[in-house]
């Protein structure tokens, strides 16, 4: 029941926000519906159990902790937008609004679904309801930036799909379980035909990965990122990535336990290094802020499957960097597109000295630089140094190397344009723009920080219990 | 014997018919009455009765143009079972001589063309043997594939009783062959939408360009030799479309020259309905027609018994 | 069996047709009827084909054989530019390149360990063979309405391997995979629209603004 409601709500959310007529009163349904889904939320990780044979639609511990970290970035987002969207009352938010809402039923459909077939019409149902989001500007650059996110990602999807198909023809070669439930899928997996276990996972890894943004099939995300507003920016690398980690999660869970784990980790380690290196060498120089944190988004993506890669210490590390890195990048693109606002412009030709034009901004985007680096005390400093240990304490000390080399690399190319940003003189024109900072749009940021900042000093006991509880249904019984 | 003499009959015979019946189809098409049935007869013989003029830069390749564009498709015709009897020649492998009887006859007109020296008839030759290259491997992978069904490798079994029942086991593959013949048959015997046989003048002709220094009897023989060569190829289709073969030869043969007028009123249609395609889109079609025959092909090497 | 090869067969030949058609009417033409030609197919493969499945198959066809081409249809005309295809690769090219993936697509498909009941089948073949012609189409067209055609074609592929699970698929599923795909081509129609009157063409040249 709990989990139809969460779907249920934000759709009929959606369908409100579609009627309300005025611009103004439009985003006022964004704050509400976030409310009652986080509540409900809430509700639903209270009484978390283990998935009953038979059921589509029901939480585990590892959906839980994504739709924690899904529903609380929309929060964020949601208490963001009224005044975002003040700002830009010139442009009509029907869509937008309608649209945010409906992505975040896909979001929860996504996460909630125990059926191979029906994750993959809700990662579909993500990509469609993200599409409009884009386009919100109604510039060229937009426009171009929605076409190539709509077609790779269809692509990607479809590759998903036949993926999904391959996975089910192994199954069905292998006896045939019941139905595509992960359940029985996991129950019944020792017996999958492996060549088609195999092809299955690879062209899921291409399909979801694209998804995700995981190197070389990133190519979408500096443009729709860069293009996108701050707050969609936010949504899309904290939560829909976050997703689509979550799909390929429950995708090498089937393949893991049908005993193709290692060939599955070598290739996440393999693509996890190539995502950190292709985001290190194109952040070097990179002059537009946004496409910088897009690329950082392409380096985390890469860090999380690089941790399930590594196994052990380093899967709980990456589910747990799920939530740190969907909360920082929040603080990141929040604070980028206030910065955007003031300046007009997200170029380093034009944005500098945003700490003197926009102090709390400004501040805030430069610790969610020094949170997203790995820096302690925040929390990615964690989860990023509990991947190292899991890459350590298997003696995997290429990889190792490999991975701390790049994450020094990263934060080296990222620093540059982020100190070129936060220090300095702002422009004339910059200084006499009408924007200010107040506390609709900084304070959502400050939530951010604060649990950033709080998760990377403690971690409290419900949530240890639940990532624990989430990396125990990966463990094969010999 | 007597067989070979009546087949050879058949063959120069009705052959210039079926230019009739297309031109004929064509008129009926533009509302016209069109010419006689009989009409490319009287050509024929008006080109005969005339005298020709040759060229002083021509040597004796000039002539033997016209004498194989004739002699080759006759001899080709001798290879086909036309319905009602079997093929007065046949041995295993004559499928590769049919191919190359055809392509002797190309390279005696190219070569009669370069003759002239001329840099037009000289620019018809070259269209006409790059456009041949791509219209031959339809031709074999047609071939082998119809080899393949009915497991025999001379035309006379080929295009016999077998392949009644190949329709059944692969109709998908003999249809594609079909097809692809089909195009080939009109690139082959430079109808439309390749080449337009009415036109002489332009400087998008194909085959014709290549016979215009002809004149009066030698002529005459490259036009009937055409119409031989439409005959003979059509004649192969017509078989494979229809392969049946009852008790009574005459029954047979009946069967085989209705099918032969209905492709010719086909082809009428063909030409009536379509408009000549660009040069450049000639290869493409082409192209497409081999990769029909190679996917006909594919699907019988696939589906091994 | 006999029949679901034979309408596989011409899903394949509408491959090689949309990849060497000039006219994007007859691109577009040439995905619709391989769309229709696939709905058919689940009543054929099916060893009990019920209610649902008859839905489904009408419901398909009038979408992928229909509504879609219709939508694309009108997206063009309201395009006052060439219909022309406008390849980056040649069409000759093209068809030989589609023609080589077929016949490896083909080959390659004999070599897959299959359940006995599919071994032999054009199921697999015609499958990648499309796969392979969608993304071709995809990469080699300059004009947009040309990519959705495309993901069309790279839909149908993945469409026909699904005939292998015909019977493993639940119908809900199937019911949303159609429903996703046709949001998809809606929601690329509408970007369509907008890239139209931004550009004032469809050239996919244009939208070359973001690079780094």
């Amino acid at each position: 029941m709990i989990a139809l409601a969460l779907i249920l709500v934000p759709l009929a959310a959606a369908a409100v926000a579609f009627v309300v007529p005025s611009d103004r009163m439009r985003p006022l349904v964004l704050p509400a519906a976030a409310s009652v889904h986080l509540a409900l939320t809430a509700e639903d990780l209270a009484g978390l159990a283990p998935v009953r044979p038979g059921v589509w639609l029901q939480l585990d511990a590892l959906g839980g902790v994504v739709l924690g970290l899904v529903s609380l970035l929309f929060a964020i987002a949601a208490l963001y937008a009224p005044g975002y969207l003040r700002v830009r009352i010139d442009r009509p938010n029907r869509v937008l609004c309608a649209c945010l809402l409906a992505f975040l039923s896909a979001e929860t459909l996504l996460v909630l679904s125990q059926h191979l077939g029906l994750m993959w019409v809700a990662v579909e149902a993500t990509t469609l309801a993200t599409a409009p989001l884009i386009y919100f500007n109604r510039n060229p650059r937009s426009i171009e930036a929605t076409w190539k996110y709509l077609m790779i990602a269809s692509v990607g999807i479809a590759l998903a799909l036949l993926g999904s198909l391959f996975l089910a023809y192994a199954a069905h070669l292998g006896g045939g379980p019941s139905s595509l439930l992960f359940r029985s899928l996991l129950e019944s997996a020792g017996g999958f035909s492996r060549p088609w276990l195999r092809a299955g996972f690879v062209v899921l890894l291409v399909g979801y990965g694209t998804k995700m943004g995981l190197a070389p099939l990133h190519t979408w995300k500096p443009d729709v990122y860069g293009e996108a507003p701050g707050m969609v920016g936010a949504l899309l690398a904290g939560g829909l990535t976050s997703c689509a980690f979550l799909a390929l999660l429950r995708v090498y869970r089937i393949v893991n336990a049908a005993g193709e784990g290692d060939f599955a980790r070598r290739l996440l380690v393999a693509l996890g290094l190539l995502s950190m290196a292709v985001a290190a060498v194109l952040m070097v120089r990179q002059r537009d802020v946004k496409r910088m944190l897009a690329y950082s988004s392409v380096e985390h993506m890469g860090i999380l499957v690089l941790g399930v890669g590594l196994g052990g210490v380093g899967l709980t590390g990456s589910i747990l960097h799920t939530i740190n890195n969907g909360l920082t990048k929040s603080i990141l693109f929040l604070a980028a597109g206030n910065i955007h606002r003031a300046f007009r412009s997200k170029s380093l030709d034009d944005v500098s000295g945003a700490i003197v034009r926009l102090p709390l901004s400004g501040g805030l985007f430069l610790a969610g630089f020094f949170a997203i680096t790995g820096s302690p005390p925040f929390a990615p400093f964690v989860s990023m140094f509990a991947i190292l240990n899991a890459a350590v304490a298997s003696g995997r000390w290429v990889v190792a190397t490999l991975y701390v080399v790049l994450l020094a690399a990263v934060f080296l190319g990222m620093g540059a344009t982020v100190l070129a940003a936060v220090q300095g003189r702002p422009s004339r024109e910059a200084l006499e723009t009408p924007y200010s900072d107040n506390i609709r749009k900084t304070g959502p940021i400050l939530v951010s920080m604060a649990l950033v900042l709080l998760l990377g000093l403690w971690i409290p006991e419900p949530l240890r219990n639940l990532l624990a509880g989430a990396a125990a249904g990966f463990e094969v019984a010999p | 014997m007597g067989n070979a003499a009546l087949h050879l009959f058949v063959v120069l015979a009705a052959a210039p018919f079926l230019l009739g019946v297309i031109g004929r189809t064509k008129a009926a098409f533009a509302g016209r009455s069109g010419p006689s049935l009989l009409q490319p007869y009287h050509d024929l013989v008006r080109l005969f009765r005339k005298g020709s003029v040759l060229s002083r830069t021509t040597t004796g390749i000039f002539l033997a143009g016209p004498a194989l564009a004739f002699a080759a498709p006759v001899a080709a015709s001798l290879l086909v079972p036309f319905g009602g009897s079997g093929a007065p020649v046949s041995f295993t492998g004559d499928l590769v001589l049919f191919a190359y009887l055809f392509a002797l006859s190309r390279f005696f007109t190219a070569a009669a063309a370069l003759d002239t020296g001329s840099a037009f008839e000289g620019m018809g030759a070259a269209r006409e043997v790059s456009f041949a290259c791509l219209a031959e491997p339809t031709l074999f992978f047609g071939l082998l594939a119809v080899a393949r069904i009915t497991g025999a490798l001379s035309l006379s079994t080929m295009l016999a009783h077998p392949l009644s029942s190949g329709w059944l086991r692969s109709g998908a593959s003999i249809v594609l062959v079909v097809a692809a013949w089909f195009v080939v048959l009109l690139a082959e015997n430079s109808r439309i939408p390749f080449d337009d046989p009415n036109t002489h003048l332009e400087l998008t002709m194909i085959h014709e360009v290549m016979v215009l220094d002809h004149a009066g009897p030698s002529f005459g023989l490259v036009l009937w030799g055409a119409a031989v060569k439409l005959f003979v190829t059509g004649a192969v289709l017509v078989r494979i479309v229809m392969p049946f073969g009852s008790q009574s030869p005459w029954l047979s043969a009946l069967v085989f020259l209705g099918g032969m007028v209905l492709l010719a009123v086909l082809i009428g249609i063909v030409e009536s309905v379509m408009a000549r395609i660009r040069l450049v889109g000639v290869p493409q079609l082409l192209v497409t027609a081999c990769l029909l025959s190679a996917f006909g092909l594919l699907l019988l090497v696939r589906s091994a018994p | 069996m006999y029949l679901a090869d034979l309408l596989l067969v011409v899903a394949i030949l509408m491959n090689f047709l949309a990849l060497g058609a000039r006219e994007m009417r007859v691109c577009i033409r040439a995905a619709a009827l391989q769309g229709a030609v696939l709905s058919i197919l689940p009543l054929l493969v099916h060893r009990d084909p019920g209610v649902n499945a008859l839905l489904m198959a009408a419901g398909a066809a009038a979408m992928k054989g229909i509504l879609i081409p219709t939508l694309l249809q009108k997206a063009m005309r309201d395009v006052h530019v060439a219909h022309e295809v406008e390849p980056y690769v040649g069409f000759v090219p093209s068809l030989f390149l589609a023609g080589i993936g077929t016949a490896l697509a083909i080959l390659f498909a004999d070599r897959l360990p299959l359940a006995p009941e599919h071994v032999g089948s054009l199921i697999v073949p015609a499958s990648l063979a499309t796969l392979f012609s969608g993304f071709l189409l995809m990469t080699t067209r300059r004009k947009a309405i040309m990519q959705v055609v495309g993901y069309l074609l790279l839909e149908n592929g993945v469409y026909v391997f699904g005939l292998l699970l015909i019977e493993a698929m639940s119908f809900l599923v199937e019911v949303g995979v159609l429903l996703d795909l046709l949001v998809a081509i809606f929601i690329m129609g509408i970007v369509l629209n907008h890239i139209r009157r931004e550009f004032s063409s469809l050239d996919t040249e244009q939208l070359a603004g973001l690079r780094e």
